[in-house]
């Protein structure tokens, strides 16, 4: 059987749904936009990052992308704004704007 | 082939799951179920089956690891009554909105309280709106023939949802009783070996099973799972077909007794339907013009075909062996009659609450139920139309 996550879609009707609205894929959690739960929003300072990768660890939704050991700015689709990486950060690399997406 | 013995119902069950040989059985004792799975266990332990049987701390669990092992892909099934099914509830609705066709033997008896361990149908008919496929037996044969069907009808591609065969505590589950069985290998013909479409144990097919639907999946889900539910009714009767070929003993949605020119009509499900067809065979000796319709089905609630069955009938009663605490019916009443309103059919309809806590009925308080039934059609007054049977004044 194919492996296809797209079966189930937000378009798609009650005909066609998938059985108990199974996922025949695997690794599709991604594609699901959680960040627009988000209240307050992280801003990454990267001029004041010394790459500690302190807030990688503690973000709860693998929401700081890592690259050959270096962060990168926020995956905006899943972070919650939580304000954990903010709090954890030494060097003040990380400022939650209030209320902004 | 069929093999004459005399069994209790829970006995009768418990040979019905040895002569399947399921994948997984998870369960845990509860009064007047208990039999079912020690026998089974038995037969486990004489190494009379491959099944893994999993001695769970609790009801809940017991239904959550079949639920578990259902998914993996082995066919699963559990036993209970009762409180035991009442601490089910959570993950009976998970069984059917993840579409996983499980094989539940219940074993109606009283939900507390006051604390009881005696049958009346409280237990399964609070769960008759979790998804579930709903098969109630008369007899221990019944039990025993409609638990052989269970997974055909459960399995079935149009259907893929949990089934419960449903039987009287201690009425027909302890008490020993004539049987005709089949052969293991025909039982095993006739199940077949179970083949899941898709099972998260399947390492070519990555699968997730049970994932949060929000809302813009939820309504559309639900529908799905109506449907499927709905199918069963047809994959009911094509599957007694198959097996009135197999065993020569016939099964539909309901047992009509006696009923084509009934005037006065009994609807009624479970052991004590023996007894009501006691009652109108006596009253019918004597010339009156008495039936009955005894459920099988229970959900999907075959509502078109009992409006159809009832439609010369011109009194009718509906008999319910629990309290739904509406003050105006019971769950059986109020299907019957919902359909009968869809029918446009507007005979007096009184329903009856009786045998609860195991509260013995009688040939006699059936036919107490019928003098009424006539008594009504003659006065033309129905009186109050939802009524205990045998109740002390």
């Amino acid at each position: 059987m194919a492996m296809d996550g797209n079966k189930i879609t937000e378009t798609v009707s009650w005909r066609n749904i998938t059985e108990g609205c199974k996922i025949e894929a695997a690794g599709n959690s991604r594609l699901f936009n959680t960040g627009d739960w988000r209240v307050d929003t992280p801003v990454f300072i990267a001029e004041k990052c010394r790459q500690c990768l302190l807030c990688v660890s503690v973000c709860p939704d693998s929401s700081i992308p890592v690259d050959n050991y270096q962060r990168g700015d926020f995956d905006f689709m899943h972070c919650k704004g939580c304000g954990i990486c903010a709090k954890v950060c030494p060097f003040g690399a990380i400022e939650m704007k209030m209320g902004e997406r | 082939m069929s093999i004459k013995d005399r069994l209790s119902g829970n006995e009768a069950v418990a040979i019905a799951m040895r002569q399947i040989n399921p994948d997984v059985m998870s369960a845990f004792p509860i009064t007047p179920s208990t039999e079912i799975p020690q026998t089974f266990s038995s037969f486990v332990a004489n190494g009379q089956v491959d099944t893994a049987f999993i001695p769970v701390e609790s009801e809940h669990s017991a239904m959550s690891a079949a639920i578990g092992s259902q998914a993996a892909g082995a066919r699963s099934l559990t036993a209970t009554s009762s409180c035991g099914l009442a601490l089910m509830w959570e993950v009976l609705y998970v069984a059917a909105s993840n579409r996983l066709p499980i094989a539940l033997a219940l074993v109606n008896r009283t939900l507390s309280g006051p604390i009881n361990i005696n049958c009346d149908h409280s237990d399964s008919m609070g769960a008759r709106d979790s998804g579930w496929i709903q098969i109630y037996s008369e007899n221990n044969q019944e039990a025993y023939d409609n638990f052989v069907q269970a997974y055909r009808i459960a399995e079935h591609a149009a259907v893929r949802l949990p089934i419960m065969i449903c039987q009287d505590g201690f009425i027909t589950s302890a008490a020993v009783e004539n049987i005709e069985l089949l052969a293991d290998r025909d039982v095993q013909g006739f199940v077949g070996e179970y083949h899941p479409e898709s099972y998260l144990l399947n390492s070519k097919q990555p699968l997730a099973i049970g994932p949060y639907a929000v809302s813009a999946y939820c309504m559309e889900a639900k529908r799905a799972q109506l449907e499927a539910l709905k199918n069963a009714k047809q994959v009911t009767l094509d599957v007694a077909k198959e097996f009135a070929a197999l065993s020569g003993r016939e099964y539909g949605l309901f047992e009509e007794y006696k009923l084509a020119d009934a005037d006065y009509a009994m609807v009624i499900i479970g052991s004590a339907a023996g007894t009501a067809k006691d009652a109108v065979d006596q009253l019918r000796a004597a010339g009156q013009k008495v039936g009955l319709l005894k459920i099988r089905l229970f959900r999907p609630f075959p509502g078109e075909e009992i409006a159809a069955a009832l439609q010369k009938s011109k009194v009718i009663a509906c008999m319910d062996r629990t309290e739904s605490f509406n003050g105006r019916c019971g769950p059986l009443g109020a299907e019957v009659k919902s359909a009968l309103f869809d029918a446009q059919l507007m005979p007096p309809v009184i329903n009856y609450v009786y045998g609860l806590g195991g509260r013995d009925v009688t040939v006699e308080d059936f036919i107490t139920v019928f003098a009424q039934l006539a008594e009504i059609e003659q006065t033309n007054d129905g009186g109050k139309k939802y009524r205990y049977l045998s109740l002390r004044e």
